[in-house]
């Protein structure tokens, strides 16, 4: 028997054409923890969905010898019969089917056709067991958990299959530190328990704490593989074998950007929970931004960042919203979104896919839905050649990379989409701007580009406050941040004072005055 | 001054003309011969042209208020029973009141738009789902229609409330010998003006098209496609001018596809119904006031539904309790075969129309041609699913 569980040779992958996967070659020891690396575009998950067979035999070349027999996948069926599992990064649970439903999803527990629901719940129990869910009611709908224990409920799914092999894609894009640790912590758990995985990640720091090896692909090929205890694993090593170069800094130098006066002030701003109006979201929220200030409002999941940001942005979230907001000292009225932009209020949303893009639609559409009114159209018909004329300027200014403006912006990677999503503020000519968790799932190379253009922003004079749960970005850009807790302001730190153990500070200082 | 900025893309850059944005239009024609070949070349008569317009004109109506419906990713199923009710009350005021006619045309108009207005209160301001509120519509509509009418047929309507059905632009005919009719001199005008139209309209897109620096159509690409375009205009206005020269009717539906279709490509409101329906939470974090847009969509498409049940009445000549029914099936066929989404977002006016045209020739051709009018209802629905089918299959191959 070889030394490895899992081995892929020589694997290419076309697209019409386009080499998506190279001569890739993987292989991966029994009960390690493999990551892989890469840029966007990469190739890992095309490599992760020739091995699961969602690429069937056939559409590939190479080989995959899985437990040293050359496996020939024509589905996920087929991968799953194997032990291979994968987790992708959308969770494929059913939302109003109970915990014990979606653990036994496609792998039903029966008896003669029948499904026998008193095994259902007993080895559902047992499988929660095993993610350190024991103590969660098999029986209540799956959507009543948080997504980080939705994550633990895909694993107990895959637990359920007899998987050997997991892989999961990106399975702490959408958590919290806390609940991250807590992923790792299995996932670490899980290998004492001789469980083999491939981890594919953005979050580097992650990758070297759990990680045996990792192996780095870049443009399709293979590139290297580092191994724990061998190689170095700094996160610094790991971004030079993506990158192909090392990137000095993550975080461009904000220089010649000289900080005016308080352009944004935000008064007592108290706001409700929309579906419950004795709750409050948001207590005596008072902020202040400068001209040419990058602003962060740091915080866990849940503290209220971004309920904050869609609260002053035209009342998009809350009722019984109170308080004040001044812009250049002068009180404004912002109750709808249109009044936001017209009193250049920008905000730039999470989850582009959801809340920023209209995907089937052009990179110019996008650009310019919502300055269309105010800056592209007379008399409500739309200025065709203006708005060809920005969305050509700005596709080269911010550098998204496509062929044409007229391309349809879900074709794009999430890199480019993300700046789609940034020129279409921008052309609103906003004098204050809101990012929300700007880079998130985007690669390194697409990141540096947008605080390259967060940089220019404040340097046009422009206020921006950024939302960010990665700490080392906050860090990295802000010049102050506000920390957070539950809906309240718990600190507020400058320049230097900006680390992430003084922003934990802030949130641990403020949960003790709120037990006290 | 930042025009600088833009790069002009070298102007050898070239792409193909889509076949697929063409492929309806090239379907339709291909109905047509179709039908020309089994009928003996019976559709093909001036006077068969005359009646595909006069017979399909309601549903082109519908079609274009529709497909802004189905741009919102929803659709209108009350249309049939309030085209019905707009006629009985036109009919009724007429017949049993003696109103005049443009009184009575108002009159249906606002109980069109009334319809609309009601249900766009119920889907944009009370969030109910526009398929139960209009599926109530629908009831509601056909009861009243049958409450009005008394469960009778009203008329005759007098002919300058039909005129806008039946009637015809004055001719000035050249050639009446030995019997023929003669060729209508002012058809063959307003077609040699539309010709003009098109290509002047081709050569100013090129010039946006070469100043943008975006790649461009091979020239003999466009001047196939112009010539098929104006080709098929000749025949059919030298058609309509053998006959009894232009109906009103075909005036009518140019402006309404007019405007149409310059709401839809050119305006803000447009493009703010797309927006709408490719991501409706990311357009209204844009700043739009979907409530209102969804509003209009609906108060709209009950104004239309008052065009089209004049349209109807003034044709029969008469108000009928069961008339327009299942006219909403026609209108939603219209705008899928044209290319629309079920999941909103994507269609075009003119994908619309030729949708409906394609149900028409299909219509005319299959009565025609003596096919059983429960057979014609297979084939009906076979285009519909073959049609919707062939454009979903040929984007997921591209995707």
């Amino acid at each position: 028997m070889s030394e490895y569980i899992l081995e892929m040779n020589h694997i290419v992958k076309e697209f019409s054409g386009v080499r998506a996967l190279d001569d890739v070659n993987l292989k991966v020891k029994p009960g390690e923890i493999m990551a892989i690396c890469g840029e966007n575009g990469a190739g890992k998950s095309t490599l992760m969905n020739v091995l699961s067979g969602v690429y069937p035999y056939g559409e590939y070349s190479g080989d995959i010898v899985y437990n040293g027999e050359v496996c020939k996948f024509h589905s996920i069926k087929d991968s799953e019969h194997k032990g291979i599992v994968i987790i992708h990064q959308e969770l494929a649970l059913s939302p109003f089917l109970s915990i014990a439903e979606n653990v036994f999803i496609g792998n039903e527990r029966k008896k003669g056709g029948i499904i026998d629901w008193t095994a259902t719940r007993r080895e559902a129990q047992e499988l929660l067991a095993r993610v350190g869910l024991e103590h969660e009611n098999v029986n209540v709908p799956v959507n009543s958990l948080g997504v980080g224990k939705q994550q633990l409920i895909e694993i107990a799914k895959a637990l359920g299959k007899k998987a050997d092999l997991l892989i999961l894609d990106e399975p702490t894009a959408a958590l919290n530190d806390k609940e991250s640790a807590q992923l790792l912590e299995l996932m670490l758990q899980l290998k004492k328990q001789g469980m083999t995985c491939i981890i594919i990640s953005h979050k580097l720091n992650e990758i070297s704490y759990v990680a045996d090896s990792i192996t780095i692909i870049r443009d399709g090929h293979t590139i290297e593989t580092l191994h724990k205890g061998v190689d170095d694993f700094s996160e610094d090593r790991i971004i030079k074998g993506m990158v192909g170069r090392e990137l000095t800094n993550r975080y461009p130098k904000r220089e010649n950007c000289p900080i005016g006066d308080v352009i944004f002030e935000v008064k007592d701003w108290n706001v409700y929970h929309p579906d419950d109006a004795h709750r409050q979201v948001l207590k005596n929220i008072n902020i202040k931004v400068r001209a040419g200030e990058v602003v962060g409002l740091a915080g866990l999941m849940g503290a209220g960042r971004t309920e904050l940001a869609m609260s002053l942005f035209g009342h998009s979230y809350g009722q019984k919203i109170s308080g004040q907001v001044l812009m250049n000292g002068r009180p404004v009225e912002m109750k709808n979104v249109r009044q936001a932009i017209n009193n250049k209020l920008a905000y730039v949303s999470e989850d582009r896919k959801t809340y920023g893009l209209v995907l089937i639609d052009s990179i110019k559409f996008n650009m310019t839905l919502s300055a269309l009114s105010n800056f592209f159209s007379h008399n409500g018909v739309v200025d065709h050649h203006n708005e060809a004329l920005k969305a050509e300027e700005y596709r080269n200014l911010i550098n998204v990379k496509t062929t044409s403006v007229d391309q349809a912006v879900g074709s794009l990677s999430g890199g480019n989409q993300q700046k789609v999503v940034l020129a279409k503020w921008m052309l609103t000519q906003p004098d204050v701007l809101i990012l929300d968790e700007p880079t998130r799932g985007i690669d390194v190379g697409a990141k540096y580009e947008i605080y390259c253009v967060i940089n220019e922003l404040a340097k046009a004079g422009k206020a921006v406050i950024i939302i960010s749960s990665e700490m080392p970005e906050i860090i990295g850009t802000c010049d102050r941040t506000y920390v957070l807790n539950e809906g309240e302001i718990a600190g507020e730190l400058s320049g230097d004072e900006i680390t992430q153990e003084a922003i934990m500070g802030c949130i641990m200082a403020h949960n003790r005055k709120g037990d006290a | 001054m930042e025009n600088t900025a833009v790069k002009t893309a070298p102007a050898s850059k070239k792409v193909n003309l889509s076949m697929k944005q063409y492929g309806m239009v090239l379907a339709l024609i291909a109905v047509y011969l179709i039908f020309a070949a089994l009928t003996g070349g019976k559709n093909l008569s001036a006077i068969n042209v005359n009646n595909l317009i006069m017979q399909n004109g309601y549903v082109i109506i519908l079609a274009v208020g529709m497909l802004l419906c189905v741009l919102t990713g929803n659709v209108d199923l009350g249309v049939g029973s309030v085209v019905a009710s707009c006629g009985a009350v036109a009919g009724t005021l007429i017949v049993d009141f003696g109103v005049s006619t443009p009184v009575a045309m108002l009159a249906a108009l606002a109980v069109g738009a009334l319809f609309g207005v009601f249900v766009g209160f119920f889907v944009s301001k009370l969030a109910i789902p526009p398929f139960i509120v209009t599926l109530a519509t629908m009831l509601m509509g056909r009861g009243i229609c049958y409450v009005i009418l008394q469960s009778q047929t009203k008329g005759p309507l007098p002919a300058d409330y039909n005129w806008i059905s039946t009637g015809f632009l004055p001719t000035i005919k050249v050639g009446a010998v030995d019997g023929a009719s003669g060729v209508d001199l002012v058809s063959i005008a307003i077609a040699i003006v539309v010709a003009v139209l098109i290509v002047l309209a081709e050569i100013k897109n090129i010039a946006t098209t070469k100043k943008h620096g975006l790649p461009m159509v091979p020239t003999w690409q466009l001047i196939i496609k112009d010539a098929v375009i104006i080709g098929i205009e000749f025949f059919f206005f030298y058609k309509l001018a053998c006959f009894s020269g232009v109906p009103v009717l075909l005036i009518l539906l140019a402006i309404v596809v007019g405007i149409y279709h310059f709401i839809t490509t050119q305006t803000v409101a447009g493009r703010q119904i797309y927006a709408m329906g490719g991501n409706a939470k990311a357009a209204r974090l844009s700043g739009i006031n979907t409530e209102k847009v969804f509003f209009w969509v609906y108060a709209n498409m009950g104004l239309l539904c008052g065009v089209a049940g004049i349209v109807l009445s003034a044709r029969n000549a008469s108000a009928t309790p069961k008339a327009g029914d299942q006219f909403e099936m026609d209108a939603i066929a219209s705008c899928y075969i044209g290319g629309a989404a079920t999941s909103g977002g994507v269609g075009t006016i003119i994908g619309a129309v030729v949708g409906a045209l394609i149900m028409g020739v299909l219509n005319n051709g299959m009565s025609l041609a003596g096919f059983d009018t429960n057979v014609q209802k297979i084939v009906k629905g076979a285009v519909l699913l073959g049609a919707v089918t062939i454009d979903l299959l040929s984007k997921r191959k591209k995707g």
